[in-house]
Formats: structure tokens, sequence, C-alpha cells
């Protein structure tokens, strides 16, 4: 039996997520094959034919899969499932979305956010916003699994493999899209960034945050916040790392007037290097933090900046 | 019209859980348990919508031990007009609790059912859609903002990037984020006014849904610690050792 991979995609770029599922996947042993699913996106198709240890690209095109839907996308993949023992993808809000209606459909239970394949039935995976590891195996003959991509490497890029065409499925018309807002941010994406910096409460206001926008820029980081910061409105949610928000791994983690409640820790503990700034030395940041430094961050922050233009 | 809201009972967002090794599993003795923080969310979202007079009746559903009865008698002080109780041994895996929804959904002929975006416990983000595809209809994860539109519900989504607006179809499955609304305390007459309320009481054979789980949990372990600690006294010195010492800058 084989494999399909639920591409993760804007239509003209396939994420490197998609290549970190591949990774998972070939951990499991069976042939792997890329779906596809948008509107004119077969430059996508192209990029995935190309990841090493895959198979087959399938690529499905039509206007009602531009913005990735629930329902006629579930249909669609439901349909193809025949052929495969396990579906795939990344834990991003496309793959949360989509694959339990999948699972449901087909009267699977599935595996959410897995860290580790055991064997092609059993996998670990966080829950209690990571403080405890679970082994779970399952007993349906088909398996549905989103991956936590932090946790493995990308697949290389070193094939060159077939593309097959196929055709939508109807479009059930439950749902229609209306408007997509996307922070059009020239900075690189939280969950595949190699240095964040990210701000807590402590920084007491949105506009504070642009004191890290430098530091961001010097350093060409992302920015990303606790959920206190997004709760109390200084920056859109999309910033927020932790449990209910981001998980991720970067090579330097810069944790600006953050306490370090378990769920921000739940988001950024595999982080290479954890940094944390903060004026209170009893935050449970620094039993986490690699460098911890007690300072007032209004004037750590700007002396950061200096100090990094004098190395560059 | 009429909401469903299903709550689950999990343990409290500010207790910090213990791995028991020797039984590798959760050790759950006299730890507070509260209803799941996203689940509060979409009971404030149902409370607020029967307000201002966009639905007749918002009913409460919890599934799981006897003590479940709290976490709906908390929903009833929020504000919502009923409950409903299926009594299980166990808090189901999310395929098994979508099921026993569905029937509730085709037994009270819900418009709407809103229910939070993930359980802190599990974290597995699976029962709405997993919902809506069981009653075939449309479904709106992470919702922030829910308005309606003659008989179509409007809601704007969080996603990766940025935020997505969609328009559904009812029934309709929303699983409710962060931003949606901040859920309000249960006042003292609330309370009192909420021992009155009725919960209804189902068991699984009573749905004909099958409990046998899909899923064996072989074992749950502490993760690995990670080795944390180090102070430096100036940004220099940071610098430096980010620099030379770690090599990541």
């Amino acid at each position: 039996m084989a494999t399909l991979i639920l591409a993760e995609h804007d239509n003209i770029k396939l994420k490197e997520s998609t290549n970190k599922v591949v990774t998972a996947a070939n951990l499991i042993g069976d042939t792997i094959d890329i779906l596809v699913i948008g509107n004119n996106c077969m430059s996508v198709a192209t990029q995935a034919s190309k990841i090493t240890h895959v198979s087959k690209v399938i690529v499905v095109e039509e206007s009602y899969y531009q913005n990735m839907l629930a329902e006629p996308v579930s249909d669609l993949i439901v349909s193809l499932m025949k052929d495969y023992k396990t579906l795939m993808s990344p834990a991003t809000t496309n793959g949360k979305n989509i694959l339990p209606r999948v699972a449901a459909t087909l009267d699977v239970s599935q595996i959410s956010e897995i860290t580790a394949v055991i064997d092609k039935n059993t996998f670990e995976r966080p829950i209690y916003a990571g403080n405890a590891i679970a082994t779970i195996k399952t007993t349906t003959e088909k398996n549905v699994i989103t991956v936590r991509t932090t946790a493995f490497d990308a697949a290389t890029n070193e094939n060159n493999t077939e593309i097959e065409i196929l055709n939508a499925t109807a479009n059930p018309c439950l749902s229609e899209f209306i408007e997509e807002k996307i922070s059009g941010s020239e900075r690189p994406e939280l969950t595949s960034a190699k240095i964040i910096i990210s701000g807590g409460r402590g920084m007491q206001s949105g506009d504070n945050f642009s004191m890290l926008d430098k530091i961001a820029d010097k350093l060409g980081a992302a920015v990303g916040a606790s959920r206190a910061a997004v709760d109390a409105g200084f920056v859109p949610n999309e910033y927020q790392v932790g449990q209910t928000g981001k998980v991720v791994a970067p090579d330097l983690y810069i944790a600006v007037g953050i306490s370090g409640a378990i769920q921000h820790l739940a988001g950024m503990k595999d982080s290479k290097v954890i940094v944390a700034i903060n004026k209170d030395e009893e935050a449970p940041i620094f039993e986490v933090a690699d460098y911890g430094l007690v300072a007032d961050l209004f004037d750590a922050i700007p002396e950061l900046e200096n100090e990094l233009n004098n190395i560059k | 019209m009429k909401v469903l809201v299903p709550v689950k009972r999990v343990v409290d967002y500010n207790v910090k859980i213990r791995v028991d090794s020797q039984s590798q599993s959760i050790d759950l003795t006299n730890i507070k348990m509260s209803m799941n923080p996203f689940d509060e969310i979409a009971v404030e979202e149902a409370i607020r919508l029967k307000e201002s007079g966009q639905v007749e009746e918002i009913i409460a559903l919890s599934i799981g031990p006897s003590q479940c009865q709290e976490t709906i008698r908390n929903a009833l002080a929020m504000g919502m007009d009923r409950g409903i109780h299926i009594e299980t041994e166990h808090s189901p895996e999310p395929l098994i609790v979508a099921k026993l929804i569905n029937e509730i959904v085709k037994k009270e002929e819900a418009d709407i059912v809103i229910l939070g975006k993930q359980a802190i416990d599990d974290d597995c983000s699976q029962t709405g859609q997993m919902l809506s595809a069981l009653m075939k209809c449309s479904l709106a994860t992470f919702a922030s903002n829910i308005t309606f539109d003659d008989d179509r519900v409007i809601v704007t989504r969080e996603i990766d990037g940025g935020l997505q607006t969609i328009k559904l179809q009812k029934p309709t499955v929303i699983t409710t984020d962060l931003r949606l609304n901040e859920p309000r305390y249960a006042s003292l007459p609330n309370i009192m006014k909420a021992k009155k309320k009725i919960i209804d009481k189902y068991l699984p054979d009573d749905l004909n849904i099958d409990m046998t789980p899909k899923l064996d949990v072989i074992k749950i372990e502490e993760p690995p610690k990670r080795q944390g600690g180090g102070k430096v006294e100036t940004i220099i010195e940071l610098v430096e050792k980010l620099k030379n010492e770690a090599g990541v800058i």
C-alpha cells in the first residue's frame, strides 16, 4: 500500500512543510505520492516532483480548489483514498481543517501532530501542551495523520518524477469563498524562519513591537508573540507562538518580555538556542533559556540593535 | 434557529500535569478541572447570538463522566438555555465524540454547532471537522468573527498567513479561535438560576453508537527535559556568545 501526502502551497509555491512530511512518510516506508490540489498550480506540481523519495505527483486543478475550502477538497481526497493506506499532511491550518473531515468520512480516527514514527501503525504525539508524549497505535486499515513539521527535517529536492493530472470531483457548494487578507510581510514565515524574535506582555503596546521589527530586519528573522501579547491586542493572532498558535523550532529563538507560561513553552521549547530577555529573574522562561539576560527590555533591545550594527 | 454547543471538561489550563511513570498515564487525582477555554468562547458566542435575537434556543452538551454535569451547569450559569449530558466512563476519542454529537444534532434538529477549535488536554483539533463530515454540512474552523446574511452564515477564519472569510449554508459547524470574543463570568443570580435549568441525560446505548476506540494509547511519557538556566550579564556578552559559542548569528 502507499502513502498520499496533501501538499501545502499557495498555488504558486510549494511550502517546505511538504518536504518535512515526506521525511516522516519515508519512515513509514510505503510508496509516497504527493497530491497537489489547487487552481492553476502546475508550477507547484513541478516543484513537488523534485522531492526525494516521491514516486508520483497527482495534480487536480479547478477554480473551486483555489482557496482550499474544506468540503470540495475533502470530497476529492476521499475519492482517491481507496488506493492508499495512509493520508498525511503538515499540521498547518489547511491540514487541520481538511484531514479530520476526510478521516471521519473514512470512519477512521486521526492522529494529530505526530512527532515520531515508531512503525507503520504506531506514532508519538505531544499532549497537554507538550507536557506529555503519547505513543498511539491505530487499529484501522487506513491511517490519517497530520505531522508536526518541527520534528522532521525537510526531504531534499533531488528527484524528477512523473506528474499525473486527474479530474476534479463535483463541488458540493456548501460554502463559498468571500475574501482573504494575507499579511504581506517581507520577513520569513514563522514556521520556517531560522531566527525568531518574539514579544510578550512586557512589550506594553503594539507600537513597541517596532523595536523587535528592527532587530528582525537585521537578523533576517520572523517576529512572533506570546498569547498574552495577542490577547492584549498588541499584534494579530497569526504572530502567536504556543499551544494554540504556531509551533516553531528555529536555530535561534529570542523571547523578549515573555514570562514563559507552559502554553508558550509548548510552541518553542524545541528551538536550538533560546535567548530570554526579561526583567523578572524568577520568570519561568529562564529555565529553558540557554542565554538568559535579566534586564529591562526597553534598555536591552536598543542596545542589542546597536551591538548587532557593530558586528555586521 | 437552534444552536448546539458541545463543551469538554478538561484539566484547568493553569495546572501543570504530571506523568505517572508507573502507570504511564496522566495523574489526575485531586486536579482542578474546568471547561475547555475554547468551548467557553463557543458558549459566549452562542449567548451573544441569542441576546441579539438571531437565534431562539441555545443548548450545551457535554460527553464524559458524571462530573461533566458541573461543566454543563457552568455553561447554563453563563446563559445557555438547557443542557444535555451523554454519560460515558472516560472521555472518548474525537471520532466517537463527533458521532455522539451528530446523534444529538439529529434529535434536536440544530442549525448551527459551535465548539472549540481544540481541547487543551489531547490537543487533537478534530471534533468539529469530523462532525461536519458526519453531518455532510459546511465547515468553518478557527473562527474569529461570525455574522449572518439572510439564511447564510459569514465566518472569518484565522489561517496561517492571515484571515479568510467564507459564506456557509446551514446547517453548519463552526470552531472557535481565540479572538472571537471574551467569555463572561457567571453572575451569582445566574448561577442560582442555572440550578433550575434542565439537563437531559443519555447513555451511548440510547444513541446506538459503538464506543470501541480505534486508537490504542500504548504509553504516556514525560518529554525529554530541556537543559536551560544559562545566564549572561550584558548585551555585549550575549551577542558575543551567540556569534562565537552558539554560532547562530
